[in-house]
């Protein structure tokens, strides 16, 4: 059963996270723009955050060998679909999801 | 003259909504899948309106469905959200919030501040009013949380639960990884990445995701000092 207040207390978090990050660089946007470690980071960090999505939710995909296997298919079929359909990021989603869902339910 | 400011505010307003048609396109069945999810995962319709209000942007939100299911620990929820979302930090460099006078205008314009708004303004940082700025950033939003909406229908009138539809988002995270890793740049940040999580999946199971993204943020600070100490 879903915890209300939990719910409120997830949706209050990430509103003042979310608000925060995109207000407070209007407000100190000089020395945001003039610090070499922000930008550092800001060039560093995108493609680290989004494998480590990537791996944590295909962890929460591939909970036995069975759907390990089938997950593994799926993102195969996804990273074909991107580099060679061009980069259609709907497509690629849409034939690597389709894939591992044929396989769940079929197998 | 009140003539003349209407017929400025219509076409602005016009001229704002055909500038959110493109990116729009791809929104839409974005947070179709989204309400989707949401059904399927067992929560209630409203979460989806409900999430794509207290935050609105995609990635996390569709993140924050597995999360709440599985009453994940707020902090691993906080982190989350900061770091999904820190890319937003650099959009205030050159997002034209300045045109926007209004004080109701602007705070909304900040809270919709999302990745196609700020794509759309860096391709065409030219011509923005008021009313063109804040009503394309209406439409995306209206978009969105339409395609959320028309996605909990969808998934209520499915005779059944669709086993492995939340594979979606690990596709979505893995044509990202592709679209940030195009030059040979990235590489050092996705091995440090894969390790960072590697452990925190040995030494932390329960809390790999919190572990995983502290440990690869500590590893970038450390690259940063090693890089600067070596050059200097």
């Amino acid at each position: 059963m879903l915890d209300l207040k939990y719910l409120a207390a997830v949706l209050a978090t990430v509103f003042v996270i979310n608000l925060a990050l995109r207000a407070v660089p209007f407000a100190i946007l000089q020395p945001l723009r003039k610090s070499r470690f922000v930008n550092t980071m800001a060039t560093w960090m995108p493609v680290g955050i989004v494998v480590i999505l990537a791996a944590s939710t295909f962890r929460s995909v591939s909970g036995d060998v069975k759907h390990l296997v089938y997950a593994a298919m799926g993102v195969a079929i996804t990273v074909a679909a991107h580099l060679l359909g061009g980069r259609r990021t709907l497509l690629s989603v849409g034939a690597g999801t389709l894939a591992y869902v044929l396989l769940v339910n079929a197998l | 003259m009140d003539a003349l400011v209407e017929t400025s505010r219509k076409t602005e307003i016009a001229a704002g909504v055909r500038a959110s048609l493109a990116a729009g396109l791809g929104m839409y069945p974005i947070g179709v899948a989204f309400g989707l999810l949401v059904v399927q995962a067992g929560l209630p319709w409203w979460v989806a309106p409900a999430l794509s209000i207290a935050c609105f942007a995609g990635s996390l939100e569709l993140l924050l469905i597995g999360m709440i299911v599985a009453v994940t620990p707020l902090a691993t929820v906080a982190l989350t959200a900061f770091l999904v979302n820190f890319r937003h930090v650099f959009y205030a460099f050159t997002f034209p919030l300045h045109v926007v006078r209004n004080r109701f205008a602007r705070a909304y314009s900040v809270y919709t501040l999302v990745d196609e708004a700020y794509a759309v303004t860096a391709a065409n940082p030219r011509g923005w009013t008021s009313w063109r700025l804040v009503s394309m950033q209406a439409a995306f939003q209206f978009y969105w949380v339409g395609g959320g909406l028309t996605g909990v229908l969808l998934g209520s009138m499915l005779p059944a639960r669709i086993e492995g539809l939340e594979f979606a988002l690990c596709a979505l995270f893995v044509t990202l990884t592709l679209d940030a890793c195009r030059s040979r740049d990235g590489v050092p940040s996705l091995l440090l990445a894969a390790l960072s999580f590697s452990i925190a999946v040995v030494v932390a199971p329960h809390a790999a995701l919190f572990v995983g993204l502290l440990l690869f943020i500590a590893t970038l600070v450390a690259r940063y000092f090693l890089v600067r100490w070596r050059d200097a």
